[in-house]
């Protein structure tokens, strides 16, 4: 019997064992020592002979040594004179190369997977389900679809059927799926750090809140905004239970302000709906609407609507940014302005006033305008009922203003809609605010946080954590670890949002449902369940949102005249809208108040601190996907960092990496071009202390700077001292460090005036080119598909969504922030960002580049070992197992976009994040190979979708239809600038691309026939 | 041809036949000097620090290297490269000073081949372990397999590479052996030691010095250095390819086989130099490595420095008279002026103009400012190939892309382990090997004599 055969037996025996054995036996390897146990487990004892029955060890030590001798006779005797002889030796070697093969050939650790005694109706092992949920957090809303591979959530995509999202998702929602598989949740309840059971906590949760409620005291529910309309009703239960608790919604990054200026001008704790695929001309101030403002996802898919060329349109909204730090939605603006934030009210009163004026409304006198707005007022005049003004300010003043002046547009019920009023913010900071010092002057007895870290996000944080700690009682939420949490007594960890039910009303008359994709990961249990409980309902949450369902929305609607039809049909699509109207009017109380009270403009030095675009409010801060996301303006990883002024960074000698302290904090300098005179950047979200091997200790923790004015946060520093660290350096890590494109046709652009004139402006080259192909050698032809990509320039806003939905497709590592500074980033497809013009004010360039696929590819001809060879459909290829890592490809890639495995980066300690454990590793997608040490590995154009989508026609008979494959950077992309597709069909939208006049491809002039095109940049400047 | 009265004495002293192998045998039975054990230690702990590199290399990736995703290259190739030019000198001279019937070559052959075997001994170690998974290295060898078969691909200029890398050090090797046989034979008829008679015996391979033996050694030889003669030219031409192949600004250019091979002559005889000199004052081998042997490699050197010169200049020509704006960028931006200006201007000086001294008898005269001379062209050729690699792969097509080079510990390391590994190739090679082929001085002691000078056989 060889190695192998002992192995096949071990795999039989498993099958026959009784299921607990089985389960202790059923490990992935069996080794030899199991297998003579379990043998002896099996066997009943069986004698030869009473002597072995009386002592079988001695009786089998005598039988083993007749036998040596009997074979060491027989050696001798065959050998002649004694000695060795030559058939020894060749039996010698012969077992030995036996062995040594079987041994070789069995190396591999012995699998098993036991299949289905009766199979699950709807699971295929191998084949992915989906199911639509809805992710909601820190005021993000998207409504999405989660592929479910053999029962692991891997993947998230848009929802097609959601009038928000639209099939878009952020970087944020893509790298939520790794939340759910991050070791930093907890594992279950715990009370003071010792593990707890549920029925404990029922216990004596309830009865602690009973004994405050009783004793007149109080007790707060701490919240960010909640939209779930069932949680909204069961948390008006919870309180009813508990006379004496109170409720608060607390968001770290607040749109406070803009709340109270609609409780004034309209009565609603709302804001508006803005649609920008309405708009002509869009006028932000510091409203970083594509990148974190409200609802970047939803923004972008209709601001990128409204700016698109290739049907036809002739049309295009103009963007007006005016800000002080090069936002997302700056770089994609047409006309920036850079000005001080305190700068931004006195625009903006100039701008009311230059409207005012025209339209006979009240004008107010007040600050001068730092930028003439004469010009801009009649554009907008022009376009009145087609314009937006928005601010990102935080100032409940600025924010009446701004309502003014939409509303002398006339934009109200035309752009800025009530009747689907967002509701995905609701926090008043005043109340948050009063909690704070209540918490620290102790008149709080008991706090129960659900969602927010106020310890981290508040600038008190530290005072607020001792004070929280004297509680009566605290209990947490957290799913994960988290600074407040740490400070409570229980900690009730909630389920993902992968693992749990919910119902969602980002919009009025817009709802949506969120299902569990697998069960609970770990001992958690959903708030709302813990909420009912202890007010006395015994029901679970599911159940609780049905009930709400049949009773408030099931008779909303007519398509279906069952309950549970309507609840099936509604939890597959996602989403359930209604018809909803507001009759909301407009009324200009507080107005002439507010002008008298706007921020002043200030002399001295003032730093933003903005939201970023990664990490958010820094809730994710321990997802390593997200911390290695480039920010899209900076390109940097891994760290926050003062953004200065070029001018200034010459005047103070500084350069990247030099470190300065602002009002004593040291932050490492990054010179970033567009950054107003006199201003600082920061962004929040980083510095977090407690959040688990990834996110700690990353950056620096800005929300200790946030401070309050006009009962609202105040996301800046006035006044600040900045010090310059002599000789003090902090490294960054850049993945692009040149920004400038040297003249070359890289990002081809031209103006819309250009482009109506003449289509292929800014192209011209293109044909130049395209005159001048020619080859000695026979062309490729391709006889079925020839799969190409199209990149709409004037689609990409850069906001990183590709990489990091690339990323989950296709198991790209994550390698850490030293790796990253040596520009070893494993990205598959990258933002290259490019600067022209005035570094003051920049004009700002975003290219996704990704594989081109070249039809004449250098890599390919290269290749000693013939690793990356080009397939029949026109895709560069790569041969992980056959890659030796000569690295010639990616020397001869003119495009760079291969990537080495430096390092192993799966499965090492030396890089700590997803891939070093067993839950992380569970987000990997069984169809694409992870990548080992020493290869090469690039774009595929997602082949494992191309080939399952072909599979499936294959089956059904039939062609593929045109877009029914779409590669992962395409599918979630926002701005909708991906288009994938077969260049060989001619009626489809991608051959419709390459035909454009405005199609070119990168490099063209090197003839590499890239399969990838893009259509030049169309600005829309004055 | 040789005229002894014009050229002056090949060998001087008036050495007999018995004298010539006495003086060139006498360190390998003398006692071993103390420098030589001083030197060895120090070379050893080079190597040492090398192999741990290697290690570090093998066990965690070249990860620990200075390359990165823009810049695929770095030292390794440059060392590569460089090794391999100075792997040139050996062959070069034997078979082309053959070929042109230069006499005085005989002195100096020996030790160059033995500099060719190990350079590109050192040389091999690069590519090998450049690459990600230098165990799977066998993959570049067109055996037949199961799989398909699935071949290489022979379009790849590193598979061109490999073979001509491999037949180099092969028939290099094999001549500078076989080109000992004789010598080892009589080390192993004069020496009194049992030992190395018996090591020298078995390397003699029974050489008896026969009129036969000596026919056959004269025909192996002429096979072997006809094939040498082709692989000196092909080897970095091949070499050449890896870069001239490429779409990288910089590289593509048909300039660079001429320009590739002369470069490696041009580093092997400066290397030659170096060696020559050390060999001549540290062992007393003034009357065989004469003062016209130096200087004959100094004017070999001022031809060889002008086409260099000429071969920089005419790149920058092409690179502007291309009218692409990614070679101009790349010269004119990237080496002339630029991050890399250093580089460009050490390369420029040290290979075109510092060699031009040797125009003057002065300095072709005093051996240590030819030593100097030599190490500054030496180094000049480590910049050339430092240039070529870096500063086109560091900024190339996509400005997003650009990012900058330096080499880690872990590089510097290995390239100081091969720099050991050499040095102690060449002091056991001046330890136990005749240094000079003994006999083929003794063929052209003849010349010593006053007779009328007759045509070499």
């Amino acid at each position: 019997m060889t190695a192998c055969d002992v192995i096949i037996e071990i795999e039989q025996l498993s099958l026959v064992l009784p299921e607990k054995q089985s389960q202790k036996y059923n490990l992935r390897s069996v080794t030899l020592t199991e297998y003579t146990k379990l043998n002896t487990f099996l066997m009943k004892t069986y004698w030869r002979s009473l002597e072995e029955l009386q002592d079988p060890k001695a009786l089998r030590i005598q039988e083993a040594r007749e036998e040596a001798k009997q074979k060491s006779l027989l050696y001798k005797s065959e050998g002649g004179n004694g000695g060795n002889s030559r058939r020894d030796f060749l039996r010698t070697l012969g077992f030995s190369l036996a062995a040594a093969s079987i041994v070789a050939s069995c190396k591999r650790p012995v699998e098993k997977a036991i299949p289905y005694l009766v199979k699950p109706e709807d699971i295929t092992p191998g084949k992915a389900n989906y199911y639509a949920s809805s992710y909601y957090d820190a005021g993000d809303y998207c409504s999405v679809v989660i592929k479910v591979r053999d029962g692991r959530p891997i993947k998230i995509e848009g929802n097609e059927l959601s009038p928000i999202s639209q099939s878009g998702t952020s970087a944020r929602v893509q790298a939520s799926i790794l939340n759910l598989y991050d070791g930093a949740r907890y594992k279950g309840p715990e009370n003071l750090s010792k593990k707890i059971t549920w029925g404990d906590a029922d216990i004596e949760i309830p009865k602690a809140l009973k004994e405050i409620s009783e004793a007149g005291g109080r007790t707060v529910l701490l919240t960010q905004t909640v939209i779930s309309p069932s949680t909204r009703k069961l948390i008006q239960q919870f309180m009813e239970s508990y006379p004496g608790s109170e409720w608060i919604q607390y968001d770290a990054n607040s749109s406070s302000g803009m709340l109270a200026a609609n409780m004034r001008n309209f009565g609603q704790r709302a804001i508006p709906d803005y649609r920008f695929d309405k708009a002509k001309v869009v006028v932000s101030f510091a409203a970083d609407f594509l990148g974190t403002w409200l609802s970047p996802v939803e923004y972008t898919k209709q601001y990128t609507a409204a700016r698109k060329l290739d049907d036809g349109q002739r049309d295009m909204l103009r963007h007006y940014q005016i800000e002080s730090h090069l936002s997302l939605t700056g770089s994609n603006a047409d006309v920036r302005f850079p000005v001080k934030p305190s700068e931004e009210a006195g625009i903006i009163l100039a701008l009311y006033n230059a409207i005012a004026a025209k339209t006979g409304a009240e004008q107010f006198s007040g600050a001068e305008s730092a930028v003439d707005v004469s010009s801009l007022a009649d554009e907008l005049l022009s376009a009145k009922g087609k314009s937006i003004v928005i601010s990102g300010s935080n100032d409940e003043n600025v924010q009446l203003l701004v309502n003014a002046i939409n509303k002398l547009l006339g934009n109200y019920g035309q752009t800025v809609l009530w009747d689907s009023a967002l509701l995905t913010r609701q926090g008043l900071d005043r109340e948050m605010t009063q909690l704070n010092a209540d918490i620290l002057a102790g008149k709080l007895d008991g706090l129960l946080v659900w969602g927010v870290n106020p310890v981290y996000d508040q600038a008190n944080g530290q005072e607020l954590e001792a004070a929280i700690r004297k509680l009566k009682l605290s209990v947490s939420f957290a799913e994960r670890k988290d600074e407040t949490a740490r400070a409570c007594q229980y900690i009730l960890p909630e389920p993902n949002y992968l693992e749990s039910w919910n119902d969602l009303e980002p919009k009025m008359g817009l709802y949506s449902l969120a299902q569990p994709t697998i069960a609970p990961l770990f001992d958690s249990r959903s708030v709302q369940e813990s909420l009912l409980t202890w007010s006395g309902t015994a029901m679970t949450y599911g159940d609780f949102i049905k009930s709400v369902w049949e009773s408030d929305y099931y008779s909303k609607q007519s398509d279906y005249n069952d309950f549970r039809l309507f609840w099936n049909y509604t939890l597959q699509k996602g989403v359930f809208e209604t018809p909803s109207s507001a009759d909301i009017s407009y009324s200009d109380e507080g107005l002439s108040v507010a002008v008298t009270k706007l921020p002043e403009s200030q002399s001295g030095t003032e730093v933003v601190l903005y939201e970023s675009i990664a990490l958010g409010n820094g809730k994710y801060a321990n997802n390593p996907w997200l911390q290695e996301l480039p920010d899209p303006i900076a390109k940097i990883s891994w760290d926050n960092y003062a953004s200065v002024p070029v001018a200034y960074a010459e005047e103070k000698g500084l350069v990247n990496e030099s470190v300065i302290t602002v009002n004593g904090l040291e932050l490492p300098v990054f010179i970033q071009p567009g950054q107003a005179k006199d201003t600082i950047a920061v962004a929040l979200g980083y510095g977090r202390v407690y959040a688990g091997k990834v996110g700690d200790e990353v950056g620096k923790n800005m929300y200790a700077y946030v401070s309050e004015e006009n009962g609202s946060r105040k996301y800046r520093i006035d006044n600040a001292t900045v010090e310059v660290v002599a000789e003090a350096t902090f490294p960054l890590a850049l993945s692009q460090t040149h920004h400038s494109m040297e003249g070359r046709p890289i990002v081809r652009e031209s103006n819309l005036d250009e482009y109506l004139l003449k289509p292929d402006a800014g192209n011209e080259l293109h044909e130049e080119h395209e005159k001048h192909h020619a080859t000695l050698y026979k062309e490729i032809e391709f006889k079925g598909h020839h799969w190409g990509m199209a990149i709409d320039l004037n689609s990409c806003t850069g906001c990183g969504n590709c990489a990091i939905s690339c990323q989950a497709e296709n198991n790209v590592q994550v390698i850490g922030k030293e790796q990253v500074r040596n520009r070893r980033i494993m990205h598959w497809i990258r933002v290259d960002r490019y600067y022209s013009g005035d570094p003051a004010n920049p004009t700002v360039s975003h290219q996704p580049v990704m594989c081109q696929h070249c039809d004449n590819a250098p890599c390919e001809n290269v290749c000693p070992v013939a690793a990356t060879p080009h397939s029949a459909e026109g895709l560069n290829q790569m041969a992980y197992n056959r890659c030796v890592g000569t690295k010639y490809c990616i020397n001869n890639c003119p495009y760079r976009v291969r990537r080495f495995n430096w390092f192993q980066y799966v499965n090492n300690d030396k890089f700590d994040y997803n891939a070093n454990n067993d839950l992380g590793r569970m987000v990997l997608n069984p169809d694409v190979t992870v990548r080992s040490r020493g290869v090469v590995e690039k774009c595929s154009m997602c082949v494992q979708r191309i080939q399952e989508k072909k599979q499936e026609a294959k089956l059904g008979g039939r062609m593929i239809e045109d877009g029914e494959i779409k590669t992962a950077c395409q599918q979630s992309c926002p701005g909708n600038a991906i288009v994938f597709g077969d260049l060989k069909n001619p009626e489809s939208k991608i051959s419709k691309l390459f035909k454009d006049k405005r199609n070119y491809h990168l490099l063209e002039e090197l003839h590499t026939l890239p399969s990838v095109g893009y259509l030049t940049k169309v600005r829309n400047k004055a | 041809m040789y005229k002894t009265s014009i050229r002056g004495k090949l060998i001087q002293g008036d050495k007999s036949l018995s004298k010539i192998s006495q003086d060139i045998l006498a360190p390998i039975d003398a006692k071993t000097p103390r420098w030589w054990y001083i030197a060895m230690t120090i070379s050893m702990a080079m190597f040492g620090w090398g192999i741990y590199c290697k290690y570090v290399t093998i066990s965690t990736g070249i990860g620990t290297w200075g390359v990165n995703n823009t810049v695929g290259w770095g030292w390794a190739i440059i060392n590569f490269v460089w090794w391999i030019g100075i792997g040139h000198a050996g062959t070069a001279f034997s078979i082309f000073l053959l070929i042109l019937r230069q006499k005085w070559r005989t002195a100096i052959n020996r030790a160059a081949e033995a500099m060719t075997v190990v350079a590109v001994g050192c040389a091999g170690l690069f590519p090998l372990l450049h690459m990600g998974r230098p165990w799977l290295f066998f993959f570049i060898f067109p055996y037949p397999n199961t799989r398909g078969p699935l071949w290489v691909n022979f379009n790849s200029p590193l598979f061109w590479d490999f073979v001509a890398i491999s037949a180099y050090l092969l028939i290099s090797a094999s001549f500078w052996y076989f080109g000992m046989v004789p010598d080892f034979a009589t080390i192993r008829d004069t020496t009194k030691s049992k030992i190395k008679k018996a090591v020298y015996g078995f390397f003699a391979f029974g050489w008896t010095g026969s009129s036969r033996e000596w026919l056959r050694f004269e025909a192996l030889s002429f096979v072997l250095g006809g094939i040498a003669a082709v692989l000196v030219v092909s080897v970095h031409s091949i070499v050449s390819t890896d870069f001239a192949v490429s779409v990288e600004p910089g590289w593509h250019t048909t300039i660079f086989p001429p320009y590739f091979v002369v470069g490696a002559i041009f580093s092997g005889f400066a290397m030659v130099l170096t060696l020559v000199t050390l060999m001549r004052k540290l062992y007393n081998m003034t009357d065989f490595i004469t003062d016209s042997h130096v200087d004959a490699v100094c004017r070999i050197l001022i031809f060889i420095s002008l086409i260099m010169g000429t071969a920089y200049l005419t790149e920058i020509f092409m690179a502007w008279y291309s009218g692409s704006q990614y070679e101009m960028f790349t010269f004119f931006q990237n080496r002339i002026t630029g991050d890399y200006a250093f580089q460009f201007w050490a390369m420029f000086t040290c290979n075109a103009l510092i060699p031009q001294l040797f125009w003057f008898k002065a300095v072709r005269s005093r051996l240590w400012i030819v030593f100097i001379i030599s190490i500054f062209i030496n180094i000049g050729m480590w910049y050339e190939r430092f240039n070529i690699v870096i500063t086109s792969l560091t900024k190339n097509y996509l400005p997003a892309n650009w990012a900058t080079y330096s080499p880690s510990i872990i590089e510097i390391g290995f390239f100081v382990g091969t720099l050991g590994m050499f040095s102690v190739g060449v002091l056991l090679f001046f330890r136990y090997i005749p240094m000079i082929a003994v006999s083929e001085v003794k063929s052209i002691s003849k010349f010593n004599e006053e007779i009328e000078p007759k045509e070499h056989h």
